[in-house]
This record gives C-alpha cells, structure tokens and sequence, in this order.
C-alpha cells in the first residue's frame, strides 16, 4: 500500500497528558491517501479528527506523545529534522484550518504574507513574488487582487479571508493539502463557493487532500473515500458511495440517521442517539461505541473489534454486528 | 400571580410584527439590522426564521421579545402592544416569553449551582414558597429529560453541551411560558446531540403547547421542526411560506440558492458548481431596491429601482421578488 500512496498514516496513536489523566486522542489510526485523490475524515468533537491532522503536520501541543509512523512522500515525517519539517509544510504539505482569523497574521498585509510564504519555499523575487501572489488570489475568487495585497485581514470577510488563507496554502502547489473543517464558521452560500473552490484548484493541481469535518454532507459529494472517527478511532472506513449505502457500521448508520433531512416532512422526530461520546480519559474496553449503540451485545462490552475488511479490502469496519448489506441497488 | 388574559385582536396570531425596524449606530453610520419585517405567529405554531450570519435575524428575534427595542414599528403579543410597554407590565408580560440561545455554556452562569439556575425565573416572578419552587425545578428538569437529584447540587461545567442545552429549555420551560424564540438551539451542538435535542423540542412544544420562533442559518434544521418558514436577507423578509411548500417550490431566488447550496449527505448527488455570486452587501449600505439584487442571477433595472413588497404566489406563501420563480 505505501508504495503507491502520496500519505499513509500507520498505527498513529497520541496521548495527551490532562489534569484529569492521560488522553488518548487518536487510538491505532491506519489511513493511507493516494497522489490526487480525497479522503474525507468524518466524526463528531473530540472524535481525534484534529489531533489526527496535527500528527500528520507534526503540529501537536508539546506534551503529546506520539507513536506509529506518517509516511509522505516517501519520506518518515517523524524522523525529520525540525528544519526540514519547515520546509516540507507550506510546499508540498499544506494546511487550511477553520477560522481564518486564527491562521493569518493579523498585523500583517495579505501581500506580505503570500510574498513571505512564495519567498520563504520558491526562489522569486519580489517582482515575481507579487505577480504570483495576484494571480493566486485572483485563482481563489478575490476581485480586485491588487488592492487586495495591502489590506490586512480584518477588512475582509470571513468567506475572503478564508479565500485568502486557501491561496497561501496553494502557493507553492503542494502535494496534499489538509482542510480542517474550511467552512464550519462561514455561511452556507459561502460555503458552497469554498468547497467548490477547493474542488477546482484540486483538480487543476492533481492535488491529493483530505477534508476534515463533522458534516457527512460536506463529504459525501466530494471526496473519494471517508473514514468515519469515532472516540479517537476509525471506526469505519470506504469509498464514499459503499460508505453512504452499504454502511456496516452503526455508528455510521446512526449519524447519517441523525441529521435533520430537507426531503423528510416538517415535524418527523428525528433517530437521535442516545447518550453522549465516551470520556476519552476513561477509555472503554470494549467497544467505544456500544453504550449508545442498539445492536451491542455482552462482548460489545468486553471487547474491542478489529478493523475488518467488508466485500471488499478498501472497506473496513470495526464492529462484530454489522449491519446487513442490504441489497445492492445498483445491481 | 395569575396573569389576566386578554382578548386577542386577530384571533389565532398570538404575535404579530407590524413594520419592524431596528436601526442602531456603529461608529457614525448606522447599520440597518431590520428593515420592515412583519409577521405574524398563530398560536401552537412554530415559524422557522432562516438566514445568513448577518441579515437581522437574531436582532428580530430580540426585538420581539423587547431585549433591543425597536427603532419603529409593533410587536403585539397576544392583543398587547408590546413595544407601548414599560417596567412592571413588561416584566410581567416576559413571564409569558422566554428565550433559547445559542451556546448553552455561556448562557448559564458558572458559578451557580443548575437547581438555582433553573429556579430564578421564579424568584424573579415572585413565587415565594421554597418548597413550591423546588417542586416546579424538579417537574421541569425530569421534563427535560434530566435527573433532578442529580442534577440540582452540580455546576454548568460539569455538563456537556447537549445537558447544558437541556437546562437552558428547563430554565425557560420553568414558569410555563406561551412563547419562546429559539435562537439558533442547536448550532453549537454535535449531529448526534442536536437530533436528541430537535426531539426534545418538539416534545416540549406538544407538552406544553408552545408557539416558537425558531431562528437557524440551516434550512434541514428548519424544515424539521417548522409549520412555516420566513427567509431573511439583509434585515428584509423575502419569502415566507409553509415549510413544504417552500422548499418544494421555491418563489424567491435566494430562497433557491440558499436551497442548492445546502450539502447533501448523498453520494449520487453530486454537488452543482454554484454561480459565483459573492458576498452579501454590508447592512450599513445596503442596496437601493431589492436588497438581494446585488447577488440575484434575475436581477434587473426594477429591482434597483422599486422595492418588492410581500405578495401572495401560492397560499399561504409571500414572496418579496419583481422576478419571481414562480
């Protein structure tokens, strides 16, 4: 599998030492992303989907301990020296994270932060530098690119500065680029420009990606494959079609039932699920999921099951009562 | 403390907006929140207000309740003015009205303990007896789904979002109000969560035959718990209508795009290049004549020229639009 994917993520597990014990945010992950594909990555808050982004980007809080292996590119990010770590994110490892406003310098102009990213990867100067950083912008939608380069970060919205935070994670055209949760905080119109945005610029640049996100509609029309998170776990994982109609998961099956459907009548009570997620500092036995779970049995409890393959090895479920196929639709 | 009940003008609307305007300064220009919004709530219904971070809907919705007076126009509840009341009588009249926000943390103060949270509304309201008031905490929070004898002794901290949402619904359930404006409920919340906490709503509503303004930037949200859905762009209704109907047949371009842009949680429904349209205006300057014309694929010389006013496309729905989808 390494041999042809741009990331593969084996056995990752971070541990985080809190005031109340030790936090196991991400618990033996395997996910691997091939050059130019998309991995949606699915679950609820406190699920580890950010943690497990900040292991690949090697950005975790000092204390977090960090075991397993990140392969990029054929290269083992955890033995990389912190200066070529540097190097490699902003190129070919790129980030975009929910709010904007947290990701840009507010006291500098967006000219100098896309010059500085360009000029701090790419040897240009600062003529081509400018030119570049007004292309890139005008590429993500911003009108007026030029006037642009002397605002500062407050005088956009927040739909332009995400914009703008996308332009300087494609400035150097990197490999992947991680999008975690890119359009939680903007509204729904401005939303569908962004994930439309991303699509573009992914396919123009034969750029892999993964997208992070607590919405499985964001995933569902526009990743390849989506691993749903569940307790610091991948619980299930599929391509995007098999994932939305032969989930084996409950789990799965239970968020998809959970969410409130346009084509569903006013008033139909929704399938909620019962109970909340595990505490994370008190990790469950067995399965994380069977206290909220209405298939679970007596070895739910005292167990905790394997990722197994499904019909086929790209579809992996951990759950000893899946859920029945049902039949195949598209047959 | 029996409150009088008074006969109703327009029987059925227990709340009617009549041209609400909410203006207020930032810096020195003024930003126009709410621009003419009228409306009317009949009684055991709930009125889904739907809209994009900054069209006014929030504002409305306080407006209403009188927690940002409005700059001009009426709000009647139940046949009373209002926006005509002051003091003791609008104290009393906010027995009868409560509101839901929207991060349920904050709005429940971290130094107090959930049973004298849940009870101040009815200190405020003058219910004397220990005893009757702890009764009446203990009714509502088992109402809500909560343990009383293990909730009452503990802190906010001490729950997640979902329990503190639930106490929030206790605490405005607690003196037996006839309306509450829910401010986006269920936005802060997880899918697994926020489904428990829809339910629990509706339940609520049928328990204690409530009316609701349910205020949501999500359409599916929305949809789920509303008789009628109103939409709002920069302070102006443009379209209003029972919730079927609107989302089946769209009048109002924006009600459209708002609808295309939602996405789907199906994989066979591939997500439709939306048009560039940019970003609404400021509600500092909004536009001149339909508000929405900046961003509308329709738009023409009228819309900059005339205002849209409310008018009827099918029963029950209103569309504010010189160009309308049907």
């Amino acid at each position: 599998m390494t041999g042809n994917s741009l990331l593969s993520v084996e056995d990752v597990t971070v541990n985080l030492p809190t005031p109340r014990g030790n936090l196991r945010a991400v618990d033996h992950v395997d996910l691997t992303v091939g050059a130019g594909r998309t991995l949606g990555v699915v679950g609820e808050s406190g699920c580890g989907k950010t943690m497990l982004s900040r292991a690949i980007l090697q950005l975790l809080p000092k204390k977090a301990k960090l075991s397993g292996r990140v392969m990029f590119d054929g290269q083992d990010l955890l033995k990389l020296s912190p200066e070529k770590l540097r190097q490699l994110r902003g190129r070919s490892l790129a980030v975009v994270f929910q709010d904007p406003m947290t990701s840009l310098n507010p006291v500098l102009t967006i000219g100098t932060q896309l010059i500085e990213t360009l000029q701090e990867h790419l040897e240009l100067d600062d003529a081509a530098a400018t030119r570049r950083s007004v292309e890139l912008l005008a590429a993500v939608g911003i009108p007026a690119p030029e006037q642009r380069l002397a605002q500062y970060p407050h005088q956009l919205s927040g739909g332009m500065r995400q914009r703008v935070a996308i332009a300087i994670a494609l400035s150097c055209e990197p490999k992947l680029l991680i999008a975690d949760e890119p359009t939680t905080a903007l509204d729904v119109t401005i939303q569908a420009q962004i994930l439309d945005l991303l699509a573009r610029e992914q396919r123009r640049r034969h750029m892999a990606m993964i997208i992070i996100t607590h919405d499985l509609g964001v995933v569902a029309g526009r990743t390849d494959e989506v691993a749903v998170m569940y307790a610091g776990r991948v619980v299930e994982r599929a391509p995007t079609p098999d994932l939305f109609k032969k989930m084996r998961m409950p789990y799965t099956e239970a968020l998809l039932a959970a969410l409130p459907r346009l084509d569903a009548a006013p008033h139909t009570p929704l399938p909620a699920i019962s109970g909340r997620p595990p505490d994370p500092t008190r990790p469950l036995r067995g399965c994380s999921f069977s206290p909220r779970c209405r298939y679970a049995l007596a070895r739910c409890q005292a167990e905790k099951p394997a990722l197994e393959a499904a019909e086929t090895s790209a579809h992996t479920f951990a759950c000893f009562h899946p859920i029945e196929t049902r039949a195949d639709a598209n047959a | 403390m029996m409150l009088q009940s008074v006969p109703s003008i327009s029987p059925g609307a227990l709340l009617k907006v009549d041209d609400l305007v909410v203006e207020y300064p930032v810096g020195s220009k003024i930003v126009h929140a709410v621009s003419g919004v009228s409306l009317q709530i009949a009684r055991g219904e709930t009125l889904g207000l739907v809209g994009e971070s900054g069209c006014g809907k929030s504002t409305l919705g306080r407006a209403v309740l009188q927690l940002r007076r409005p700059t001009a126009g009426r709000v009647s509840f139940d046949g009373q003015d209002l926006t005509a009341m002051h003091g003791e009588a609008l104290r009393r009249m906010r027995q009868r009205v409560q509101l839901i926000f929207q991060d349920p943390i904050a709005s429940l103060n971290p130094r107090r303990r959930i049973g004298d949270i849940v009870a101040e509304p009815l200190v405020i309201a003058g219910v004397k007896d220990p005893e009757k008031r702890k009764q009446l905490v203990y009714e509502v929070l088992a109402a809500v789904g909560l343990d009383p004898n293990l909730v009452v002794g503990r802190l906010p901290h001490e729950f997640s979002g979902g329990q503190c949402q639930r106490i929030c619904i206790a605490r405005a359930l607690v003196l037996n109000p006839e309306f509450i404006v829910c401010d986006e409920p269920v936005s802060a919340l997880d899918v697994s969560i926020r489904a428990q906490i829809l339910n629990l709503l509706e339940e609520m509503k049928g328990r204690f035959g409530l009316t609701l303004l349910f205020i949501a930037h999500d359409l599916a949200v929305v949809k789920a718990v509303s008789d009628r859905v109103a939409v709002m762009y920069l302070g102006r209704l443009c379209e209003v209508g029972p919730s079927e109907q609107l989302f089946a047949h769209p009048a109002h371009p924006y009600t459209a795009l708002l609808i295309e842009a939602i996405p789907v949680p199906d994989p066979d429904v591939r997500p439709t290049e939306t048009v560039p349209i940019g970003e609404p205006p400021s509600p500092i300057a909004p536009p001149s004549g339909c508000r929405f014309r900046t961003r509308c694929p329709r738009a023409d010389q009228r819309c900059s020229d005339e205002m849209p006013e409310l008018r009827a496309v099918a029963p029950g729905q209103l569309v504010a639009c010189h160009h309308p989808l049907i």
